[in-house]
């Protein structure tokens, strides 16, 4: 399966420099801007690892490319993905958040159907990927 | 006046017929105060009636007067609790005025729409002297908007609930909107979310009819939108439309839906403005946000001399507290002007609005931190306009693509993809600095190379446009300024 979290996702995956022109957009807009990874990509999994603290008062996008790429090499078989950070009075949010790494294999999600009285079901989402029995299913 | 003038100017109390505007209702010295409420009506007054009476006549009639002298006013502060009409501009080239009427907060009570509208727009509408009356817009001073609850999360809330960001969302209506069974019509809900949709949203009079019950409907789309969720690892919602006769039939339906786990619900707005504001705190309380979807509204809405204007129902909604509404898509199906449609879009998600003529804003505006409704397109909009929705509506809105979506050739997965495929490309171009109202097509076309889907969608929709004149568009004439 492919993840479909993050802006980008729809497209194919950003090279460097694509990724550059994303971090210097939200520079420009004076966002601060961090790098995340995890194994678990689970929609739910709200708190991703943080690698390193979020970058301020950037001008150029190096440190952040840097980074990214110091990530990815410690943790080559995870998620990574770009937050910036808008912390202008009505916002302080996320202004943009895309994947820049994935694994190798995705290994998906599994649905959990509990079915209950009255044609009732209770739905949840397994992540295959830190799932020990589900390892390797494939996503449904 | 309908009712016969007086000849000689009558003593204020004496018994019988005082002209409004020498009862206190117009009074151009008056200096509106931080905590009125300011409404800008547009009218025509009847042949004979002087424009300066019939703005009196709006003040009186939508406050305290009625249509003779009582002696009963004086046992109160009458002139404390009379709305003051302090302008009135007759508006170029046509037989209409814009009267701006103010109003003491004292008018109102606390939080309630119901209270506020059955003042501002109860009997006057139908008061004979006048030919036809149009709330334009009203300034609702912070002192009022802090007495509501606004919309249950917000326009962050809901971003960070949804974990989606930097774009505006994707939905798409069912279609057909009537007759399908519950198992078909969950299928529609599955491909469009698998395919790359963040919503789907049934339509508004979807509610529970023979061909399918609402809990049948319910059941079959929790599991497309849980399928659809597993399969992408996002988060999916379907609009459950819990518009019914009773707030009873209502609260059961919502909170079907919150224990089968949707995000979100909808409501209509024919359901009312107390309604309205039950389903917002039961949204709140439980989690879940609200949609609402603005139907009948054009009956009220469209005539440019008749009625209240768009931006006040916006208004009225974003206190009463929705988490969407939709507001206008421009280049769609249905009315609405750039200017206008911008104006909505803005009084909807911003927290401070100066006036602004061009785009139909009378008064300045500040919402005090309350959260921002999400302004919904919705309505014959497909994936070749897409730069045009992105330039015109901007990233905190919700774009729907029902035919635009169902219909594509391949399917609606398909459908689904061409338009995320689209949107991402075109904000992934914005970011990088390129003009993407220009160069849009370009950009659609580069990115239709890589994907099949989207390059059936703008084959196939490429000349399809709704080039028709608005109804209902701004005048620019000068503002007040306060």
């Amino acid at each position: 399966m492919r993840l479909t979290q993050g802006t980008f996702s729809y497209l194919p995956d950003l090279d460097d420099e694509q990724i550059r022109a994303q971090v210097q957009y939200c520079l420009g807009r004076g966002w601060a801007v961090a790098v995340e990874h995890t194994d678990d990509p689970h929609p739910r999994n709200v708190y991703w690892d943080m690698s390193g603290l979020p970058l301020f008062d950037l001008k150029d996008s190096a440190p952040v490319l840097q980074e990214i790429a110091e990530c990815r090499r410690a943790h080559p078989d995870h998620y990574v993905r770009v937050n910036g950070y808008d912390s202008r009075l009505g916002r302080q949010t996320i202004g943009l958040s895309f994947i820049v790494n994935r694994p190798q294999h995705e290994p998906g999600f599994r649905l959990e159907r509990q079915e209950g009285s009255d044609r009732r079901v209770r739905y949840s989402i397994r992540s295959c990927a830190t799932d020990g029995e589900g390892r390797g299913r494939k996503g449904e | 006046m309908a009712v016969k003038q007086v000849g000689e100017k009558k003593e204020r109390w004496a018994a019988g017929v005082t002209p409004y505007s020498e009862m206190g209702f117009y009074n151009p010295d008056y200096v509106p105060r931080d905590s009125d409420i300011l409404c800008a009506f547009r009218f025509v007054p009847q042949e004979g009636v002087e424009p300066i009476e019939g703005a009196a006549a709006v003040a009186g009639e939508s406050s305290t007067a009625t249509w003779t002298v009582v002696w009963t006013d004086r046992l109160s502060a009458h002139e404390h609790y009379q709305a003051k009409c302090y302008r009135v501009d007759p508006v170029p080239g046509t037989n209409q005025y814009i009267a701006y009427i103010a109003y003491d907060l004292d008018l109102f009570e606390e939080g309630s729409i119901a209270n506020l509208t059955s003042s501002i727009i109860g009997n006057v509408f139908g008061f004979k002297a006048l030919r036809s009356l149009r709330l334009e817009d009203m300034r609702i001073p912070p002192h009022y908007v802090k007495t509501f609850q606004g919309p249950p999360h917000g326009i962050v809330m809901e971003r960070e609930y949804l974990n989606k960001y930097g774009r505006p969302l994707l939905g798409a209506t069912v279609k057909p909107k009537l007759g399908l069974s519950a198992r078909h019509y969950g299928r529609v809900v599955y491909e469009a979310l698998r395919g790359g949709l963040d919503f789907t949203k049934d339509d508004e009079n979807i509610n529970s009819q023979p061909f399918m019950r609402w809990r049948d409907r319910f059941l079959f789309c929790m599991e497309a939108v849980s399928r659809a969720a597993a399969k992408s690892g996002e988060i999916k919602g379907h609009y459950m439309n819990v518009t019914a006769a009773t707030m009873e039939d209502m609260y059961e339906r919502a909170d079907f839906a919150k224990e089968l786990g949707s995000v979100i619900i909808m409501i209509d707005l024919t359901v009312g403005y107390t309604a309205i504001q039950s389903m917002s705190r039961w949204a709140r309380r439980n989690g879940v946000l609200l949609h609402l979807h603005r139907a009948g509204h054009g009956t009220f809405t469209r005539q440019k001399t008749h009625g209240v204007s768009f931006r006040v129902i916006a208004k009225w909604m974003r206190l009463a507290g929705v988490d969407h509404l939709h507001a206008g898509t421009v280049v769609g199906k249905l009315e609405g002007d750039p200017s206008s449609v911008r104006g909505f879009y803005d009084t909807l998600r911003e927290d401070k609005l100066p006036p602004n003529p061009a785009l139909g804003l009378y008064f300045e505006q500040d919402w005090a931190s309350m959260p921002g409704t999400m302004p919904v397109a919705s309505g014959g909009i497909h994936a070749g306009q897409m730069h045009l929705l992105l330039h015109h509506l901007g990233e905190d809105c919700v774009l729907q693509f029902g035919g635009g979506t169902i219909g594509h050739p391949d399917g609606i997965a398909e459908g689904a993809t061409a338009n995320r495929v689209a949107l991402e490309a075109l904000v992934q171009a914005r970011n990088e600095g390129h003009d993407t109202l220009a160069e849009g097509p370009e950009i659609l076309a580069k990115a239709a190379r890589l994907s099949p889907a989207l390059r059936k969608a703008l084959d196939i929709w490429k000349d399809v446009t709704f080039d028709f004149e608005s109804t209902d568009t701004p005048d620019m004439v000068a503002t007040p300024s306060f």
